[in-house]
C-alpha cells in the first residue's frame, strides 16, 4: 500500500482487498455448510457477528454527524476512514436479508401459533409482526443510507471544488440526521435485539445498544489509522495527538457503556419485577455467569483502568492491544444479550460463531479499503484541516 | 522610604515569538520563579518554558480511589451494623446499591480535590501579585508580551537579571519595587 503525496491518493491496495474478500467470502462459504448442518444455530451465530458490524458502521455514521455538528478541528484528518466505515451501511442492508431469512428461528413472536397462545405477544402483534419488521428495517437503512450519502458525497465535492455552502450543507444534514439516527438506532436495537425475548422490557436498551457501537466504530477507526501508519502511511498526518483523542473518546465511551449497563441493571434489580428480571436471571445460570462478570471485569473495569493514564494513551502498541480487547469485549457483550435466548444452560460457541464474524468482517474490511482507495484519504479542502493537521495536546 | 524592597523584574518582549525565545533562554538559564505574560495563549509555551506536567491527576487519583472504597463500605456498615433495616424484602447486605453512593462520593471528592489542589498548585487565592506594581503591565490584557522574574528565584541578582533579560531582548525593564 502506497500514498500518492500530490493527491493523497492509496494506491496498491488491491492485496489488501483481496484477502479480505477472499476471506470474508471462504469464510461465509464454510458457513453456507453450517446452515444445512445446524440451521438455528447458523442463524443465531449469523445475528450476533451482524450485529456487531452494523454496530461498527452505525457508531461511524454517528461519529461524521457529531463532527460535523461540533465543527471539530482535530478529528478532520480522521473523517475520510470515519467515512468510509460509514459507508458500508449499503453492505449491511444487503447482509441483512439472512436475518429476515432466519427470521422463524431467531424470533419466537415471528410465528403465528405461538402468537395465538401468547395474550402479550398477541397484544404486541400490532407492533411485532414479520411484515412490520421487514418494513421498519428497510425504513432504517433507508433513511440511514439518504443521510450517508448526502453526507459523503458533499464531503467528496469539497476535495473537487470548495463552497462555504457544503460546510453549511454538511451541518444542516447532520442535525436532523443525529435526531432520526437516535430514533431508529434505538428501535433497531428493540427490534432486531431485543425482541429475541419479547416478554422483557427495557427502555434503555437502544442507547445499551448504541454506546457499544460508539466503542466499536472507535475500536474499528483505530485498527484502519494504525494499519495505515504501519504501511507509513498519514504518519505526519495523524499524529499520536489523534491517537490520544481516540482513546478519550475510547475510554469516554467506556465509562458510557458502563453507566447504560448499570442503569438498566440497578432498575431491574430494585424494582425487582418478575418479567424484567428473567432477563438477568438467564444471563446468571450455569456459564452464562462468566459471561456476566466478564461484562463488568472485562468490559468496564479493565479498560477503564488501562487507558486511565495520559502515557497509556499515547503508547500506540499499547493502545492496540487495548483496542482489540475492547473490540472482543463488545463482540462477548452482544453475545452475552443474545445467545442466551437460545442456549439456556450456559455457554455455547460453534465454530460458526468464528466463520461467521470473519465472514462478514472480511466484506467489510474489503469495502472500507475500496472506499478508502476510490478517493483522498484526506479531505483536502476542508477549512479546518490545517487546524487538524497541527493538533497538538498540551 | 526604608520599606522598599524588590519583589521581581519585568521584561518586555516585542511579539509572541519573541517571547517563546526568551521563555527557553530562562529555561535553560536555569530560571525557575518566573512567568511568561501574554494576551492570548500561545502554542509551545509550556515545553518553551520547561513547565512540567502538572501533578493534580495523581492528586485526585488516590482521593478517588480511596472514597469509591469508603463510600462503598460506608453504605455497607450504616445497612447491615449501624442501622439494620429490611428494604423491599433484598438482604441487608445488598451491594449492588452500594454503586450509586459509592460513585457519587467518589465524584465529589475527586471534584473538591482537583478544585482545591489545582487552587493550591497555583497558590490562590491570592490578592496581589508583584507584577502589578507595574503601569506598564496593564497591556497584558491588549498587546504586551512580558517576563516576570520574582525575587524568591535562587538566579535573582538584582543587576544580573536585569542585564541578562536586556541580553535575550527584553525592553522597558522594570523593578518591581513593594513600597508598604
Amino acid at each position: 500500500m502506497k500514498l500518492d503525496q500530490a493527491t493523497y491518493r492509496l494506491s496498491d491496495t488491491n492485496k489488501l482487498q483481496t484477502r479480505a474478500l477472499a476471506a470474508g467470502v471462504i469464510a461465509l462459504l464454510i458457513s453456507v455448510v453450517g446452515f444445512f448442518v445446524d440451521t438455528q444455530q447458523f442463524f443465531i451465530s449469523y445475528l450476533v457477528a451482524y450485529l456487531f458490524w452494523v454496530s461498527v458502521t452505525l457508531g461511524a455514521f454517528f461519529f461524521v454527524m457529531l463532527f460535523h455538528l461540533t465543527g471539530t478541528a482535530w478529528g478532520v484528518v480522521l473523517r475520510r476512514i470515519i467515512e468510509a466505515i460509514m459507508m458500508t451501511i449499503p453492505l449491511m442492508a444487503i447482509l441483512f436479508i439472512p436475518v429476515i431469512l432466519g427470521i422463524h428461528d431467531l424470533y419466537h413472536w415471528s410465528h403465528a401459533d405461538v402468537v395465538a397462545n401468547d395474550p402479550i405477544l398477541e397484544k404486541k402483534a400490532g407492533y411485532l409482526n414479520v411484515t412490520f419488521f421487514v418494513i421498519r428495517s428497510a425504513v432504517y437503512f433507508g433513511l440511514w443510507y439518504l443521510i450517508a450519502r448526502k453526507l459523503y458525497k458533499t464531503s467528496l465535492a469539497m476535495d473537487e471544488n470548495p463552497t462555504a455552502e457544503q460546510v453549511k450543507t454538511l451541518r444542516k444534514v447532520s442535525a436532523p440526521g443525529m435526531i432520526v439516527f437516535a430514533l431508529t438506532i434505538s428501535f433497531a436495537a428493540f427490534d432486531w435485539l431485543m425482541s429475541l425475548d419479547p416478554h422483557w422490557y427495557s427502555t434503555i436498551f437502544g442507547l445499551y445498544y448504541f454506546s457499544g457501537a460508539l466503542l466499536g466504530a472507535l475500536g474499528i477507526i483505530l485498527l484502519v489509522a494504525m494499519h495505515l501508519r504501519s504501511n507509513n502511511i498519514l504518519v505526519e498526518e495523524i499524529k499520536v495527538d489523534h491517537y490520544h483523542d481516540l482513546a478519550k473518546f475510547l475510554f469516554g465511551f467506556t465509562i458510557f457503556w458502563g453507566y447504560m449497563a448499570f442503569s438498566q441493571y440497578l432498575l431491574i434489580w430494585y424494582a425487582n419485577i418478575p418479567e424484567e428480571t428473567i432477563f438477568y436471571h438467564e444471563r446468571w445460570v450455569g456459564t452464562w455467569k462468566i459471561l456476566a462478570l466478564m461484562q463488568v471485569f472485562g468490559n468496564f473495569l479493565i479498560p477503564f483502568v488501562g487507558l486511565m493514564t495520559r502515557n497509556m494513551k499515547r503508547n500506540l502498541p499499547y493502545l492496540k492491544k487495548m483496542t482489540i480487547w475492547i473490540l472482543l469485549m463488545h463482540y462477548l457483550d452482544l453475545f452475552w444479550v443474545a445467545v442466551p435466548n437460545f442456549h439456556h444452560k450456559g455457554i455455547v460457541f460453534s465454530w460458526m460463531d468464528l466463520t461467521l464474524f470473519v465472514g462478514i468482517g472480511g466484506l467489510f474490511m474489503w469495502l472500507i479499503w475500496r472506499t478508502l482507495a476510490a478517493h483522498p484519504v484526506l479531505s483536502l479542502n476542508d477549512p479546518k484541516l490545517e487546524e487538524s493537521l497541527h493538533h497538538e495536546i498540551p | 522610604m526604608s520599606n522598599e524592597r524588590i519583589e521581581g523584574i519585568l521584561a518586555e518582549f516585542k511579539n509572541p515569538a519573541e517571547l517563546l525565545k526568551a521563555a527557553e533562554k530562562m529555561r535553560d538559564a536555569g530560571y525557575k520563579d518566573y512567568d511568561c505574560h501574554s494576551p492570548f495563549p500561545i502554542h509551545g509555551m509550556d515545553k518553551a518554558m520547561g513547565e512540567k506536567r502538572s501533578i493534580l491527576g495523581w492528586m485526585v487519583g488516590p482521593v478517588a480511589f480511596v472514597m469509591v472504597i469508603f463510600g462503598f463500605l460506608f453504605e455497607g456498615w450504616t445497612s447491615t451494623i449501624a442501622y439494620p433495616l429490611v428494604i423491599s424484602g433484598k438482604p441487608l447486605f445488598s451491594y449492588q446499591a452500594y454503586g450509586a453512593v459509592a460513585f457519587a462520593i467518589m465524584v465529589l471528592t475527586s471534584a473538591l480535590t482537583a478544585l482545591v489542589g489545582m487552587l493550591a498548585l497555583n497558590k490562590l487565592p491570592r490578592f496581589h501579585h508583584p507584577v502589578f506594581y507595574s503601569d506598564r503591565f496593564a497591556k497584558v490584557s491588549d498587546d504586551g508580551f512580558f517576563v516576570s522574574v520574582e525575587a524568591g528565584d535562587k538566579q535573582f541578582d538584582r543587576e544580573k537579571t536585569k542585564a541578562f533579560l536586556e541580553s535575550i531582548g527584553g525592553t522597558h525593564i522594570e523593578e518591581l519595587i513593594a513600597n508598604d
